[in-house]
């Protein structure tokens, strides 16, 4: 037991948790007591009306104190600094050695390709679950260029890493800015509103259709879902990496997506089958039968090449724009540009 | 044998869960068996021999689910006793989200999926509330964003649980998983055991087959809903 936690008063113990103001109301839904300590509270009790909560005195006592603990000790959600990310070589899909081990540094955007079924998304979940050559690529994953500590991977929740992948959606039926609320409160951000309008706007600036904070969450198109995922990761978690599962055709400024990322001294991995995508990193680690096969470094000619198909791109993204809008592409100025 | 409970509301995957959990453990699990316990029906029971776990199913028909649980659960022990078993799973679906299969000693897991809104880990009672372990499943389909709301939410409803993330159908997350079940502890019987939390009561005419509604056939455990002053 918490020695002074029989002498606190509810609405100090309400003020440190949002958990314990909803065990509190669940125990006790009559009038708020804000200034009543916990142990006379608790002798105030009508343990019928508690069992029908579900709750017991013994189990309510555990379950605030561990919250006060809690709130008490993390502030912040990662306790450390990363620096780098490795992955030590395993075994290919017919149990061959991997050719390559991968070191990522702070800072670095390293694209995956391969194709389909070749291993990609296998990777990713390798990182994910900080494997430890217990999946079935026998992969090792190391933190700085160690072990990771066993209760960031048999632990909770940690916040290390965050994911953004083609297959996500919201599911909740709230609007932007109430949801993105909620998660700034999770997060333990100290200025909520001011991130929540930031993300607003950096989202607006991804997907190039406008939302508002009004709009629900469920109303928000594929490409503006993507730019919200984004720009929520980038600002509001603070996961230090970021692993994005093919996201080329959700209609989002790539270049400025990743620009966002990297800023915040995020280690991004992104799988893609997009060309640009995949020239965009740094690096690019190309998978095949489930093992990494080649490390490429993006070369200033490739970089030349990128600039030039970013020049496609962007004429087929004005084409695609007027057909949308109705517009033809037969008109004269129009061609003259197209010819070019 | 190390025995471990597994609860969680229907559909969440709590089948997979195990199932994926089992296979990521290959031999260092030992002999596993499986105890399923539904309501009406289930088929989880073909999944189980196909993986080559032996199963046992348990349904309870028109008793209320989790009285049957408790009530076969010892006799599921003593089955796998002489079956050899290493590790014993009994999994049940919590019907009503005020029960709650954990026993005190005995590795408790709860399952949920993030697909069923942030608020629902506040609205399951003591099956989420006592359990050692909250396995939250479908994340794969639903936002980052959500994902960290919702296991926020859990760890408020249950701040002592370890919470894990877990992929049914590819299976990540079971080496995590599967870390715990065979660090599960030792039980040799459950006769003296207790439950983490009393089940929900309910002794009434309607228990035992009555049907018609009104206040003459409302007798014995009745609770009446209140109108704030409105009331008959």
């Amino acid at each position: 037991m918490i020695a002074d936690l029989p002498t606190r008063s509810l609405g100090d113990l309400q003020a440190l948790h949002p958990g314990i103001a909803h065990v509190l109301r669940l125990a006790d839904p009559s009038e708020p007591k804000p200034d009543m300590d916990f142990a006379s509270w608790l002798e105030t009790l009508d343990l019928t009306k508690l069992n029908r909560a579900g709750l017991s005195i013994e189990n309510l006592c555990t379950h605030v104190e561990t919250l006060v603990r809690q709130s008490e000790t993390l502030r912040g959600p990662l306790d450390f600094s990363l620096k780098a990310l490795s992955l030590i070589a395993g075994v290919d899909k017919f149990g061959g050695a991997e050719a390559f081990d991968l070191e990522i540094a702070v800072g670095e955007i390293v694209c995956i390709v391969g194709p389909t079924g070749s291993g990609k998304s296998r990777l990713l979940a390798d990182i994910e679950c900080l494997a430890q050559g217990d999946t079935p690529s026998k992969r090792k994953v190391l933190i700085n260029g160690a072990k990771p500590d066993p209760t960031l991977r048999f632990g909770s929740n940690h916040g290390l890493i965050a994911q953004v992948s083609q297959n996500m959606n919201f599911v909740m039926d709230l609007g932007v800015g109430e949801f993105l609320t909620m998660h700034a409160e999770c997060r333990q951000a100290t200025d909520a509103d001011g991130v929540v309008a930031d993300v607003i706007v950096c989202g607006n600036e991804l997907a190039g259709e406008r939302f508002t904070a009004e709009t629900p969450l469920t109303q928000l198109s594929g490409g503006q879902s993507r730019a919200l995922m984004i720009a929520d990761t980038a600002l509001l978690s603070a996961s230090p990496i970021v692993l994005i599962d093919e996201i080329e055709n959700a209609g989002i400024d790539r270049r400025r997506a990743l620009d966002l990322l990297v800023a915040r001294e995020k280690i991004v991995l992104i799988s893609t089958h997009d060309p640009i995508l995949a020239l965009m990193g740094d690096k690019r680690v190309v998978i095949r039968h489930g093992a990494i096969a080649k490390i490429i470094q993006t070369s200033a000619r490739e970089r030349a090449c990128l600039v030039e198909l970013q020049r496609l791109d962007a004429r087929f993204t004005e084409v695609r724009q007027r057909l949308r809008v109705g517009e033809t592409i037969d008109d004269e100025k129009f061609e003259v540009r197209w010819m070019r | 044998m190390r025995i471990v409970t597994v609860a969680g509301p229907p559909s969440v995957g709590k089948t997979s869960v195990i199932l994926k959990t089992i296979a990521g453990l290959e031999s260092a699990a030992g002999h596993v068996g499986a105890v399923k316990f539904d309501s009406l029906s289930t088929l989880d029971d073909a999944l189980y021999s196909r993986a080559g776990v032996p199963i046992v199913t348990g349904l309870a028909g028109s008793l209320c689910p989790d009285h049957y649980f408790v009530s076969n659960i010892d006799d599921c022990v003593e089955w796998g006793h002489k079956s050899n078993f290493d590790l014993l799973i009994a999994e049940s679906a919590g019907l009503c989200n005020r029960c709650s299969p954990h026993i005190h000693g005995v590795l408790g897991v709860c399952v949920v999926d993030a697909l069923s809104g942030v608020h629902t880990p506040r609205k399951i009672g003591p099956m989420l509330k006592l359990a050692d372990i909250v396995v939250i499943t479908k994340g794969d389909i639903v936002s980052q964003a959500e994902r960290e709301v919702f296991s926020y939410n859990v760890r408020a409803a249950n701040p002592r649980a370890v919470i894990l993330s877990f992929n049914g159908i590819t299976g990540q997350g079971a080496t995590e998983l599967g870390h715990h079940f065979i660090s599960a502890p030792n039980v040799e019987s459950l006769a003296g055991s207790r439950l983490r939390f009393s089940m929900p009561s309910a002794v009434c005419p309607y228990c035992i087959g009555e049907t018609s509604i009104g206040t003459d056939h409302q007798r014995g455990n009745v609770r009446k809903i209140s109108f704030g002053g409105t009331a008959t």
